[in-house]
């Protein structure tokens, strides 16, 4: 029995290095994730996190292009791309009456087009699989310090922007009237989005760069109401979909990335049944009310 | 008397169109001044001029000693997202922001201050509630929690007693009286002319241009109530370039 847990669970970390470095690099991803992901669903900017992941697909291109398959080619490319797409779309929806919604709609859908263009300039399929799926079991020691470097930095701008940042989620017209600061804590916000995106990127793909933002995040609404836990149970969840996926991928034989996308789906649908903050059990079978 | 403020001929409007034409006046400090008119007068469009979210389209606001920063301003619908996970103790704390910055510690005195702001506006018990179980009355409570903390030397209000009830209101004024005692100016966009005329000593009443601004009892008389009814609401899209001399 004990065997058998072990074979299934710890064997395949314990036997392959390239297992323990996928989960460390998940993990690393995930760390950083939880805080960003909580702060995009509080915000309603859900599915901001997939209109930036598209609007780095250009820069990491012509980082392609330019280096081939590299990773600070990539990287710097991408976070240009992500970062010029934040401000573009930051300034359009301060100085026009469109809101941010549609400002970061056309911008990062030009940036997808161009994106796509220029790897079809020099379309070897393999690198276009890299690119859209990640490579979760071939992180090397360079990509996985890169993720490393990534949750760390968010974790510390995020501690020391939280106030204000909270701030602009509850009452941004009362942040306004007493302080400068929206607009700039806005945009580092974003950036942290976008270098975040890119840690996903080179683990999970474009494609899936955000699951491990969003899916965590969203999944914690239902266990809890306060942000410092919510992070904190998004966390978790992250990390839990880490090890799950890895597992169910290595004995099944399932593509590594999308599966430990799949084990979050998968605790998220739970969460949304069982979850004692507004999960479906409990709105369909009410416990009786208090008698005060 | 020094004033805290200064309307210099002033023009406040949106795409050209004026909201507010050509007002010119001065707000003393420690002033108890209520804000009344029609809708569309202008009232709400004045406070927004005064805290610097709308550029004047001509003339002047002159603030004396304070930045636009410096003015407390609850406005009329806060954009407040009360779904979000946060406690009434910890939104009431951001009246705090002012003074210890956006990174500042928020030691033990400043927790005994924010207890009593609490206690002051009758939420004490309700600082773990998150904002969105309130109701109305108790958000808007909070919000003059908030304000108390502000500590400001100008106070605006849009519309604080709508849809609130008595006891509510009743409470809400005690606040203003203390804050018109300690000498700070407050300005009130208020519909209810009983509350008016106890409460405020001085009324400008507004009908996108000023009709009365004086002692309350005179600003409402029945003449001038009559001719702010009959401000014409819409704009005139094919209105010419004002001429009026600055």
């Amino acid at each position: 029995m004990i065997q058998a847990a072990y074979d299934l669970l710890i064997g395949p970390f314990v036997e392959f290095e390239f297992m323990r470095r996928a989960l460390i690099g998940s993990f690393a991803l995930t760390l950083g994730a939880a805080p960003i992901g909580v702060f995009l669903l509080l915000r309603r900017m859900s599915l901001v996190g997939d209109a930036m992941a598209h609007a780095i697909l250009p820069g990491a291109a012509i980082g392609y292009l330019v280096a081939g398959l590299s990773l600070g080619a990539m990287t710097v490319g991408g976070l240009v791309a992500g970062c010029l797409v934040a401000v573009l779309a930051g300034v359009v929806t301060r100085n026009t009456l469109l809101r941010e919604d549609a400002s970061l709609a056309s911008f990062y859908i030009i940036s997808l087009a161009l994106g796509v263009t220029l790897v079809s300039l020099k379309g070897s399929n393999i690198d276009l699989l890299h690119v859209l799926f990640g490579s979760v079991l071939a992180l090397d020691d360079n990509t996985l310090l890169l993720l490393a470097s990534i949750s760390t930095l968010t974790l510390f701008v995020v501690a020391f922007i939280y106030r204000p940042l909270v701030l602009e989620c509850v009452d941004p017209g009362f942040l306004r009237s007493v302080s400068g600061a929206g607009a700039a804590i806005h945009l580092v916000f974003l950036c942290l989005v976008v270098i975040n995106l890119i840690g996903g990127f080179h683990a999970m793909g474009t494609l899936l760069a955000v699951g491990m933002l969003m899916l965590p995040a969203i999944a914690a609404r239902f266990w809890c109401s306060g942000v410092a836990t919510m992070i904190g149970v998004s966390l978790l969840i992250g990390m839990a979909s880490s090890v799950i996926g890895l597992v169910l991928s290595y004995h099944a034989g399932l593509a590594t990335g999308p599966t430990i996308i799949l084990a979050a789906g998968a605790i998220y649908i739970v969460s949304l049944l069982i979850g004692p903050h507004g999960g479906l059990i409990r709105q369909f079978a009410p416990q009786r009310h208090l008698e005060a | 008397m020094s004033y805290a403020l200064r309307f210099r001929d002033l023009t406040l409007g949106y795409d050209r169109h004026p909201a507010i034409h050509h007002l010119s006046g001065e707000i003393s400090q420690g002033d108890l001044l209520a804000v009344c008119g029609p809708n569309g007068a202008g009232k709400s469009t004045l406070l927004k001029g005064i805290v610097g979210a709308l550029k004047p389209l001509s003339g002047a606001i002159e603030r004396v000693n304070c930045a636009p920063r410096d003015i407390a301003y609850l406005p009329q619908a806060a954009d407040i997202d009360r779904s979000f996970p946060i406690r009434v103790y910890d939104l009431v704390s951001m009246g705090l922001l002012r003074e210890v910055g956006l990174f500042g510690r928020i030691g033990r005195d400043l927790r005994v201050r924010i207890e009593h702001a609490i206690e002051a506006v009758g939420l004490a018990g309700f600082e773990d509630r998150p904002i969105g179980t309130l109701s109305g009355g108790q958000m808007q409570r909070m919000l003059f929690a908030r304000l108390l903390l502000q500590d400001a030397s100008v106070i605006l209000l849009d519309e604080p007693f709508t849809a609130i009830d008595d006891k509510t209101t009743t409470d809400l004024l005690d606040l203003i009286a203390r804050w018109h005692a300690e000498k700070r100016t407050v300005i009130a966009v208020l519909h209810d002319f009983d509350v008016v005329r106890r409460h405020f000593p001085k009324t400008l009443l507004l009908a996108r241009e000023k009709v009365a601004w004086e002692a309350t009892a005179v600003a409402l008389n029945g003449d001038n109530l009559l001719r702010a009814r009959r401000m014409v609401e819409a704009f005139d899209t094919a209105a010419h370039e004002c001429e009026r001399a600055a």
